[in-house]
């Protein structure tokens, strides 16, 4: 019986789920919206509300709440200056969550876990992209992602062909490191 | 140990592989470019969701 098991294990230890989590939390906070696997997200959004609804009542006792979980001051003052008062009208659900599709190299389903209201900054064509209904603009952009792309590959391909084979264990250690932790550090 | 009497057939072992393949995966159609994309999920190719662009398109992996 699977009775009261609530929550993902995710892989890990609980100490290295609590640091994961802290870690996230964190970057959430700070950046506002954050990509990450669907299972962290889904994870990590009750643990976000239950911060934000301590941020929209500022007290002394809160504010330790908090801080049992995210350490950083000025986070835990983010949270209770900004946070807290910008949802202070909502009843909860303060987040979403978007689903992007599968990551390639171990077709993880990624997802984008956002504050609501939260305006995403698209660098290319700023004035395009905000027009909205335009047709014209994402087939152009389009294209031009898949030249970039062809583009890009050659030199991917040339690459690793220079380096030589003593180069090649670091170069596999490395995407394993990111692989590990890819939430943490990829909010926009 | 109980072993098998005789070899099975390319016949026999074809008719019950028959059933073995991949289903096609239900494309939802992307409003704003017209590509097919995954139900519920941003379209890869224009990076819309919902009538607005959540996320810029280098960024998708």
């Amino acid at each position: 019986m699977r009775h009261g098991m609530a929550n993902r294990k995710l892989g890990r230890t609980s100490a290295h789920r609590a640091a994961l989590f802290r870690n996230q939390l964190a970057s959430l906070i700070d950046k506002e919206r954050i990509i990450t696997t669907l299972p962290k997200a889904k994870e990590l959004r009750p643990q976000i509300e239950r911060l934000v609804t301590l941020g929209k009542n500022d007290s002394l006792h809160n504010r330790r709440q908090a801080e049992r979980v995210v350490g950083e001051d000025t986070l835990i003052a983010k949270l209770f200056t900004t946070l807290g008062p910008r949802f202070n009208e909502r009843p909860g659900g303060y987040t979403r969550i978007i689903k992007l599709g599968a990551r390639r190299g171990d077709a993880a389903e990624m997802a984008i876990l956002e504050f609501v209201g939260y305006e995403p900054k698209i660098e290319e064509a700023p004035a395009e992209e905000k027009g909205g209904g335009k047709k014209a603009a994402p087939k152009k952009e389009a294209a031009e992602e898949t030249e970039a792309a062809a583009e890009a590959k050659p030199k991917k391909k040339a690459a690793p062909k220079k380096a030589a084979s003593a180069k090649k264990p670091a170069k596999a250690a490395a995407p394993k490191k990111k692989a590990r932790t890819p939430g943490t550090k990829r909010g926009q | 140990m109980p072993n098998p009497k005789r070899r099975h057939s390319k016949a026999r072992t074809r008719s019950r592989r028959a059933h073995d393949f991949l289903k096609q995966k239900s494309m939802s159609v992307c409003p704003q470019c017209h590509e097919p994309k995954m139900p519920h999920r941003v379209c890869p190719k224009c990076g819309y969701y919902k009538g607005r662009e959540v996320i810029a398109v280098k960024d998708i992996l």
